[in-house]
């Protein structure tokens, strides 16, 4: 069924789900969501399953026309969403109406938006997974990002009885002054403890390189014992790798899965999903974990994620 | 070589084990062997491995299991992969190559750098076997080893903003083959016709890491003729 027509690409849209699993061995990057939570939510506020295909916007959203009477959700960072030039609000169930003008206005926090539509989009899947991974080429649409004049199609699913929201408190907040939670390796060891400090002590700052493979951050210099460089090992995403400038490169959803610098340490798994929405000049701190505190954290996220559904409230 | 393995934590969902911090056909036998090993025994928590040049990369989901446990359990195969055969591979693959032209404009640089002829060169690469050591920088580029010291040759100093898909570059004594146009800083010297990687199948890859590659210089005629029949 065609259910959208794209009117306005957008700065970088594309189809993204939960990921590609299982290929990192053939060079294939994991994929999917940046900031996973927010496209699970806006799947389960439609009724969806948590890994359907959504919209991921990026900073400047699209404008959609609905083609037919359709339910959607707006999860992410707050990106000012519009129907018929009218504000609708985010983290929860909408219904749009046939010819209906669905856009977006000012990213007032965060960096992206996830827009889900009853019954998931309807894209091939490529390897498991209906993620664009633009880089190479395929999933998605043909492996781009929207273009105008694209259709998007959603699979068939009766409409939902009862609208939902998220409660106020389960929606996470972007203030764009991150402090993301690190476990220190797998090459720490090849930093002194001088630039270990540096960076765990540090304000960095999130540049304009900064896109779905991964962001180059600016800050205080992180010094090598020697060499800056290694035999290349797997990679993957929230790993922190520092080249020789001593200036941090963070890796994000389509991190290739090899690479030659040294990584001092990875971003925990649950934060991955804050830096997802973290944009040019956004800062981020450091604090150190360890294995077993992540694993706790990452217990307790897994817990709220398997009850997002249960705390659902309805609208009407 | 590291006399026994180092099993380091990477992030909340993932450990490596590493065998050695050099380029090396037994450290990276005793990977491949590791993998092997792991994926056989179907370890629970387990959901995937990458085994790349000197180290073996293993995700694991950590509500199912525990990095301690799991480092105790590859602890078992220590023994088994101590002294790898170092003749075990997995399949061989022939890869045909036009060498030279415009099909690989840095084979003159390649060749002239070693003082040789453009014919020496294509010999001595397509003269033997190569390993492959791993995939990785895009989908489906394997890193082969190790060409001769005779035409091992440093990157370009400005990479390329384009490579073409097929292409077949030497990097110090590395030899690879690019799957898709991408960016790239390895001397070019020939293009397969030869699809490397396809995400509509399954595998995705026509190569995995073990594997032993073969390059078969061809006339250009083949190649465009190899082209048409893929394309047709």
């Amino acid at each position: 069924m065609k259910t959208l027509k794209v009117q306005k690409s957008g700065l970088f849209t594309t189809i993204q789900d939960l990921g590609r699993y299982g290929y990192l061995r053939f060079g294939v990057p994991i994929s999917g969501a940046m900031d996973r939570f927010s496209l699970i939510a806006a799947n389960l506020l439609v009724g969806n399953g948590i890994n359907d295909a959504c919209l991921e916007t990026t900073l400047l959203g699209p404008e959609l026309l609905a083609l037919e009477k359709t339910q959607i959700a707006i999860t992410g960072g707050d990106c000012s969403p519009k129907i018929n030039g009218q504000s609708v609000p985010s983290w929860q169930t909408l219904t749009a109406q046939e010819g209906d003008i669905i856009s977006f206005g000012r990213m007032e926090s965060g960096c992206r938006a996830y827009i889900s539509i009853r019954g998931g989009i309807d894209v091939p899947l490529i390897l498991g997974s209906r993620s664009t991974y633009v880089r190479g080429k395929f999933g998605g649409i043909e492996g781009r990002t929207l273009r105008t004049g694209d259709l998007i199609n959603a699979f068939d699913a009766s409409p939902l009885e009862t609208g939902y929201e998220m409660p106020k408190e389960i929606i996470p907040q972007f203030s764009g002054n991150l402090r993301i939670n690190v476990l220190l390796g797998p090459q720490a060891d090849m930093f002194t403890e001088k630039g270990v400090e540096t960076f765990l002590s540090s304000q960095y700052k999130v540049t304009l390189e900064a896109d779905r493979m991964g962001y180059r951050l600016e800050g205080p210099i992180i010094d090598h014992k020697e060499k800056a460089d290694i035999v290349s090992d797997g990679l993957l995403p929230g790993a922190i790798q520092v080249p020789k400038n001593g200036k941090p490169i963070l890796m994000m959803r389509d991190a290739q899965t090899t690479g030659g610098y040294p990584k001092i340490a990875a971003a925990s798994t649950p934060d991955i999903d804050a830096l997802g929405q973290a944009k040019p000049n956004d800062t981020i701190e450091f604090s150190k974990v360890t294995t077993q505190e992540a694993h706790e954290k990452m217990r307790e996220y897994n817990e709220l994620l398997c009850t997002l559904r249960e705390k659902l409230r309805k609208t009407d | 070589m590291y006399a026994s393995p180092r099993f380091l934590p990477f992030g909340d969902c993932a450990l490596l084990v590493e065998f050695g911090d050099t380029i090396s056909l037994e450290i990276n036998c005793k990977v491949v062997a590791l993998n092997v090993a792991i994926v056989k025994a179907v370890i629970r928590g387990i959901e995937e491995t990458v085994p790349t040049y000197r180290s073996l990369l293993v995700r694991y989901d950590p509500v199912k299991t525990s990095y301690d446990q799991l480092v105790l359990q590859i602890r078992n195969f220590e023994r088994l992969v101590e002294k790898p055969n170092l003749a075990a591979a997995g399949k061989t693959a022939t890869i045909p190559v036009v060498y030279g032209g415009e099909y690989g404009p840095d084979l003159g640089y390649v060749a002239q750098y070693h003082g040789l002829t453009e014919e020496q060169a294509v010999k001595l690469h397509s003269g033997r076997k190569y390993r492959v050591y791993m995939l990785g920088f895009v989908a489906g580029f394997p890193y082969l080893g190790e060409v001769a010291d005779e035409i091992a040759t440093p990157r370009l100093e400005t990479p390329k903003l384009k490579v073409p898909a097929g292409s077949v570059g030497i990097a110090e004594k590395q030899t690879g083959i690019y799957p898709c146009e991408a960016p790239g800083g390895w001397r070019i010297i020939g293009r397969t016709p030869l699809r490397l990687f396809n995400p509509q199948q399954e595998p995705p890859a026509l190569l995995e890491p073990g594997d032993i590659v073969k390059f078969e210089p061809i006339p250009e005629s083949l190649f465009k003729a190899s082209i048409e029949e893929r394309t047709r």
